[in-house]
């Protein structure tokens, strides 16, 4: 079984209540589900809508048929009919009502009965619920929890009205559900507060800020900093002192934010400052479109910054992988005393999707921080140079008679300017040092679908829940077909796909861009020419139906 | 020569003041009679930010912060266009602090019309610059823990010659405000309470409404130590109208060949003018 | 023939004076003179020294062994001593130095005589001169000409005093003089002017300042408005407001302040305002090593802005290339609506070299800005043509036509839109004008022996040094050539795949860490290099050193 519903709207409709009703009770009856989210960046107006996926079993895509439309406009008809399944359903308010086979239902009418239009979303979602014939009880524990007081009475009154007003025709019976629901920028923010993140400061962009608004709804509870400050110049600036100081930072934002700090993450690599930053990508260039989606930062994030110092870039796959990722960037920025990028994009911050609860207890902190540091001088040496080019770190204050220089110009071993040829190259290589120790930490790209694949897709971030779909279907068709979806990007990990390469019939890139950056990387790193490529940037994800129907005609020539 | 300024369909919340400011700042250019070819709206990102969308004048949307750069690259190059930059609070106060300052420093002849609701509207919510202390936002949880900016005294005493607020709740008023920006010599801040119907809840119409009162007929605008007291008046009574307006020297006359020749823009181009150069170089 | 001076000494000791009234004389006196500086990051103290080599023949770079030292203080004679040629000679004022095998002078004395004690390098550059036999008179000129009034007759008498105190130790001549004598960034200035830049701003950092400076200079004459702005985020917001309203405006900085323009840069790419800018850069990351030279923003310029859009990186190869490029930049700009990157390094910012003077005739100004009738109706600011190049006409100047840039994704109008087709339409419209540019480009200088078994590849400044050491290499009966690169994204590959069928060895020369022109080579077009010649500490190739090291690797 596998169903989706597709709810559809003007913005300040309350699409995203019958949603998060409709994907909260359907994964507590025991089913897997994936919420697909298109908006526009606007407040008011526009035409928004939400998909949301589910089945028996593990979903990991959006699908482009839908079983279901549930149409708040009457635009919403007009924009999806093409997707609706043979057999499919659209509900639409009889107010709208169209000379076709709809059901059409007295949504807005029963809302003025109950004296309050808001409700419209919670009738919709009473009707769609006896559709599909999910426990009211389990509806009525989410209901109460998404409602308080006056208004929740209101609401549990629209459910029960919308309830009556359909018949089961699908029953979803009910199971034990033991998993959670969580979108990408939630997973990334539990990874930070897991690693110890105790300061967060960043400035309002979307789709970065649910990662700052996540984190300070729990600032008091865990007692992290959370500021917002005045610009993103400030914020990664300010992250570099919190982290000087010892305490585990982290700042965020969008591509044009992202733009902004690039200065200062030139000086975390002189500085030699552990910090980890978010790149929630979004289309650009400049503003672009600010709710959608893209992977068109890959390169510039990997060179940004002038001059040259090691940093690790790691893109984010899905939420699971956001939560782990996001805790081992934590310890990678600190064991090399490094900024480390975290790349998501607006899908992936955006959609949610069901799994197995995060495991806190995979998690560990390891600081490389040391307390007790006698030294090879009598004044502190932060720059010292050691074989893995990893000097100790001393935090200040911590330790008597021990100051704490650090120093955005070249610098000897103490921290103090130096211009000297001798100190220039020493410092150079022992800055670049570090990226031996962490190219041995690299992980080598996730592999999917048939062990040696006459065809191999190579993919990064996002995509990889629209892969492994493609990907598991193809191979069910009997096709050769494997796929790499990188996490950790730079250093390039470059094993695997030399291994998979070097024998695959065709190579396939799939990329949420337009000038094929990941196919850039191979291509340098590794001199393997790519086939056929498979790109979109017109700022929508791209699923597993797509990347199937590409990859056909590429087949078919 | 048409002066009328179309409108096009915005994408505003009902209810939001700026279709009042749009209201007023189209009435204010057709009664100056500047043709829309005549005028440019510079504007950042942000949903004020948004209007050079919504009426149809010159317009360059640029970046988040950054209305002002590009207003002064313009006017420099071309004295005889209208410039007018437009922007919100978070997007004028905040991320383009430091340009508003040194904006002022120069006092180059633009009009700055800052929507100022007192909250970040596009991005959902969030504590802006002038948001109040404590005042519980989508992103502050627990209130706003920062101070807010002071506009008009900050302007003031960074020496702008033309320091106004007014209210999108009245329009004849801000539409003088507008007009008397848009043609004072220098640059003109003029600061605009508007509400913001989805995302500040305490700052509503009638919050403004209740505290809002014109400067009376006999206040002398060319007092700056009355200024001063006015623009830090922030309570339950806020001052509307021109807080200060004084004579200055503009940026662009102290440079002789701008002030006296024709707009940069209509230069001539010719390399063997610059071959004149040459001869420090034997 | 081919000498070098060196000069070295404290900060505050009056070096720059002297090497720029000696480098001049030196021209005037009709030869080639390349001045380069090895400043520290420091107004007062620290060592510095300036090194003038100079020849009846072109000289592009430094060399490491000199034949006149003239030490300011001890410190320079023991930290360059070593570098003496066999016949050379080391200059010092009696109070300097007590080694015994120099030229000990008592220069400030002589200086004292001649009206004060300051004058005293004015002395030195007298004994220079006559050391080097060439008669005074265009020297007392260069000096005249140089100093402030109230300075010039205690200069010349210290002059003259120094120049009886010697006998000619080298017998050179005066040669004729037809040559300007000039640096990167003046000439990247010049070029600007001459293209019609008419607005420059920027933020004062070291090595691009002189850029801004010397439109500063000429600002009141040529009628450039030229502002020092808040900050780098500004400069290059306020010139792209310049480029919309119609003037050819340009930006400059080094590393630090271009990284602060990387967001404005992906605005210039999506607003498709044309405009230009310079990167001087010097050695990173962060602060690095301020007065020093590298070239290792190869690849962060070429990704520099969120998303994907064209543009254009060109990196400057010497003093002429500097101009013609520069001036070439604004064309490009404006033909496709495109930021183009100047790539200039502080090696070559502050080389002084002398050269050909430089054609103005032949730099012609391409606006590309639409003449002629437009349709009726809004003007489409982003109309969708054939080869992604709309028409634009600037605000102000045609009666019903208003003109919208915005940095959302927009339509042909310039309005906001969330459509993915128009979304799509818009990001192929910008990248036809990438594969436009894939034409234009221009492929990399071929030097020396054509399909060699050699092939040296470098780009921008790093030209000097491999011209020469590479003809010193020929001279020698190896076979080589050399590919250098100019305008480097999109990166050319025409002559690069042509010339490495027959080469045994690909040696890629940088100034920097990480082989970033290798890196492109491979991307670009699978080709990798066997050796890597290197250098990141803050100092050029010097020709015998690159000499040296190439030979390692040919032998």
């Amino acid at each position: 079984m596998d169903y989706t519903i597709l709810i559809g709207g003007a913005a300040g409709q309350g699409i995203e209540t019958v949603v998060l009703l409709l994907e909260k009770t359907i994964k507590r009856s025991g089913y897997h589900v994936f919420t697909y989210k298109n908006y526009m960046s606007m407040v008011r107006g526009g035409h928004n809508f939400m998909q949301v996926r589910f089945s028996d079993k593990p979903v990991t895509t959006y699908s482009t048929k839908v079983d279901m439309i549930f149409a708040m406009t009457a635009e919403t008809v007009d924009f999806h009919m093409g997707n609706l399944k043979e057999g499919g359903l659209v509900v639409l308010d009889e107010e709208y009502h169209r000379d076709r086979d709809f059901m059409h239902l007295p949504l807005q009418k029963i809302a003025k009965e109950i004296g309050n239009q808001k409700v419209v979303p919670t009738i919709g979602f009473g009707a769609i619920g006896k559709y599909f014939g999910l426990d009211p009880e389990v509806a009525m524990d989410t209901l109460e929890e998404a409602f308080k007081d006056k208004v929740l009475q209101l609401n549990i009154e629209a459910f029960k009205k919308g309830y009556e007003l359909t018949q089961t025709e699908i029953e979803l019976e009910k199971k034990r559900d033991d998993k959670i629901i969580i979108n990408g920028n939630q997973a990334l923010a539990l990874g930070a507060i897991a690693a110890g993140v105790k300061y967060y400061c960043g400035y309002p962009m979307t789709p970065s800020t649910s990662v700052m608004s996540y984190i300070s709804a729990k600032s008091k509870e865990m007692g992290i900093v959370v500021d917002q400050i005045e610009d993103e110049v400030g914020a990664l600036n300010m992250a570099l002192g919190a982290s000087y100081a010892g305490t585990r930072a982290m700042t965020g934002s969008s591509g044009g934010g992202f733009s902004l700090m690039t200065e200062a993450l030139s000086l975390s690599g002189i500085l030699e400052q552990p910090v980890v930053v978010v790149n929630a990508q979004r289309p650009g260039p400049a503003t672009g479109l600010s709710t959608r989606t893209e992977q068109a930062d890959l390169r510039f994030v990997i060179h940004a910054g002038h001059g040259e110092f090691p940093k690790m870039v790691i893109a984010l796959r899905n939420p699971e992988d956001a939560f782990y990722q996001t805790a081992r960037a934590f310890n990678l920025a600190e064991k090399y005393q490094i900024p480390v990028i975290i790349m998501t994009e607006e899908y992936l911050t955006d959609y949610m999707m069901t799994m197995n609860p995060f495991d806190f207890s995979k998690v560990e902190i390891v600081r490389n921080v040391e307390a007790n540091y006698e030294g090879t001088s009598e004044r502190y040496k932060r720059y010292e140079y050691t074989e893995t080019g990893v000097s100790p770190r001393i935090l200040p204050g911590k330790k008597e008679g021990v100051e704490v220089l650090v120093d955005s110009h070249e610098h000897n071993e103490y921290g103090n300017i130096d211009e000297s040829i001798e100190t220039r190259n020493s410092m150079m290589k022992k800055r670049m040092q570090k990226l031996e120790g962490l190219k041995k930490e690299l992980m080598e790209p996730d592999q999917i679908g048939a062990e040696n694949p006459e065809i191999l897709l190579v993919g990064f971030g996002a995509t990889h829940g629209a892969l492994l779909d493609a990907v598991t279907r193809l191979n069910d068709d009997g096709l050769s077909v494997g796929a790499l979806v990188y996490g950790d990007i730079w250093p390039f990990p470059t094993d695997m796909i030399n291994k998979l390469g070097r024998d695959a019939k065709k190579i396939i890139t799939v990329e949420q861009n337009m000038t094929g950056q990941l196919e850039s990387l191979i291509l340098e790193k590794t001199r393997l020419e790519i086939s056929h490529r498979i790109l979109k940037y017109d700022g929508r994800a791209i699923n597993g139906d797509e990347i199937i129907s590409n990859l056909k005609s590429i087949l078919e020539g | 020569m048409t002066c009328e300024y179309n409108l096009y369909d915005p994408s505003w919340c009902p209810g939001c003041g700026n279709y009042m400011i749009r209201k007023a700042l189209k009435q204010a250019l057709e009664e100056l009679e500047i043709p829309p070819h005549m005028a440019v709206i510079v504007t950042g990102i942000g949903q004020a930010a948004k209007m050079p969308h919504y009426i149809g004048a010159n317009g360059f949307n640029g970046l988040h912060g950054r209305a002002l750069p590009p207003a002064i690259g313009i006017k420099l190059s071309n004295k005889e266009l209208t410039v007018i930059a437009e922007s919100g609070d978070g997007d004028t106060y905040g991320e383009g602090g430091n340009h508003f300052i040194h904006t002022i420093r120069r006092n180059v002849n633009i009009a700055h019309f800052v929507h100022d609701n007192q909250i970040y509207g596009l991005t959902k919510g969030q504590g802006s610059p002038t948001t109040a202390m404590g005042q519980v936002t989508t992103l502050q949880f627990d209130g706003v823990k920062v101070e807010p900016v002071k506009p008009l005294a900050l302007s003031l005493t960074m020496g702008a010659g033309f320091v106004a607020r007014g209210f999108s709740g009245d329009i004849p008023q801000l539409v003088e405000l507008m007009k008397e920006a848009i043609q004072y010599k220098g640059y003109a801040h003029l600061d605009i309470f508007q509400p913001c119907v989805v995302w500040n809840k305490v700052n509503t119409f009638q919050w403004y409404k209740d505290r809002v009162y014109k400067l009376p007929d006999d206040y002398d605008y060319t007092d700056f130590n009355a200024a001063y007291e006015k623009s830090l008046e922030f309570g339950d009574k806020i001052p509307t109208g021109i807080l200060y307006k004084v004579e200055k020297e503009i940026y662009e006359d102290r440079f002789q060949f701008i002030k006296e020749g024709p707009p940069l823009v209509d230069a001539v181009l010719n390399p063997m003018d610059a071959e004149k150069l040459m001869k420090d170089f034997y | 023939m081919n000498y070098s001076i060196l000069i070295g000494g404290a900060a505050g000791q009056g070096m720059d004076t002297l090497a720029q009234l000696l480098t001049k004389s030196l021209k005037r006196y009709g030869y080639f003179v390349f001045k380069h500086s090895d400043y520290m990051s420091r107004v007062r103290g620290g060592h510095n020294f300036i090194q003038i080599r100079f020849s009846d023949k072109q000289v592009y770079t430094y060399e490491d062994k000199v034949d006149i030292i003239y030490a300011l203080n001890e410190e320079t004679i023991d930290l360059h001593k070593d570098r003496l040629k066999e016949e050379g000679i080391i200059l010092a004022d009696t109070a300097v130095s007590e080694y015994k095998d120099l030229l000990l002078l008592d220069l400030e004395g002589t200086a004292k005589v001649a009206g004060n004690p300051r004058a005293m390098t004015s002395v030195g550059m007298g004994v220079i001169i006559k050391l080097l036999g060439l008669e005074s008179e265009e020297a007392l000129k260069v000096i005249e000409t140089t100093l402030k009034d109230t300075i010039v007759e205690v200069n010349k008498e210290a002059f003259s005093k120094g120049y009886e105190m010697v006998q000619s130790r080298f017998n050179l001549e005066k040669l004729q003089d037809e040559r300007i004598l000039i640096d990167g960034n003046t000439s990247v200035a010049l070029g600007a002017a001459a293209a019609g830049c008419r607005y420059y701003c920027g933020y004062p950092m070291t090595p691009s300042t002189t850029v801004l400076s010397n439109m500063e200079k000429w600002s009141m004459d040529l009628g450039i408005f030229t502002e020092q702005v808040e900050d780098e985020v500004a400069a290059l917001n306020m010139a792209l407001g310049a480029s919309y309203a119609g003037v050819r405006a340009m930006t400059g900085s080094s590393g630090g302040g271009i990284a602060l323009m990387s967001e404005a840069l992906s605005l210039a790419g999506i607003i498709e305002t044309p405009v230009v800018i310079v990167n001087v850069q010097r050695p990173g990351p962060a602060t690095g090593l301020p007065t020093r030279t590298e070239q290792a923003d190869l690849r962060f310029v070429i990704h520099s802005g969120h998303g994907e859009f064209p543009k254009m990186v060109i990196s400057l190869r010497s003093v002429e290339d500097a101009f013609y490029q520069t001036a070439r930049a604004f064309n490009l700009a404006e033909k496709y609506q495109i930021p183009v990157i100047l790539l200039s390094d502080q090696y070559l910012a502050d080389g002084e070299t002398a050269v050909e003077p430089f054609d103005f005739k032949n730099i012609a100004i391409e606006r590309n800005l639409h003449e002629g009738k437009l349709p009726e109706g809004r003007y489409k600011r982003y109309l969708l043509t054939d080869n992604g190049v709309s028409p634009r006409i600037i605000p102000g100047k045609a009666e019903d036509k208003i003109i919208l840039v915005d940095s959302d994704e927009h339509d042909e109008y310039g309005n906001i839109t969330e459509s993915a087709a128009v979304r799509k339409s818009m990001v192929d419209k910008r990248n036809k004008k990438g594969e436009l540019l894939e034409v234009e480009i221009q492929e990399p200088w071929l030097i020396g022996e054509d399909k060699p078994d050699n092939l040296l590849v470098c780009w921008g400044s790093v030209y000097g040094p491999v011209k020469e050491a590479m003809e010193m290499l020929q001279e020698e009966g190896y076979s080589v050539g050399a590919l250098i690169y100019g305008d480097i994204y999109p990166f050319p590959t025409k002559l690069l795949k042509e010339n490495v069928s027959a080469a045994k060895k690909i040696i890629d020369i940088e100034n920097n860490s990480t082989a970033q022109l290798d890196g492109l080579m491979r991307e670009f077009a699978l080709i990798k290099s066997d050796v890597r010649i290197l250098k990141y500490d803050g100092r050029a190739f010097s020709v015998d050193e690159l000499y040296k090291r190439l030979k390692e690797v040919v032998e």
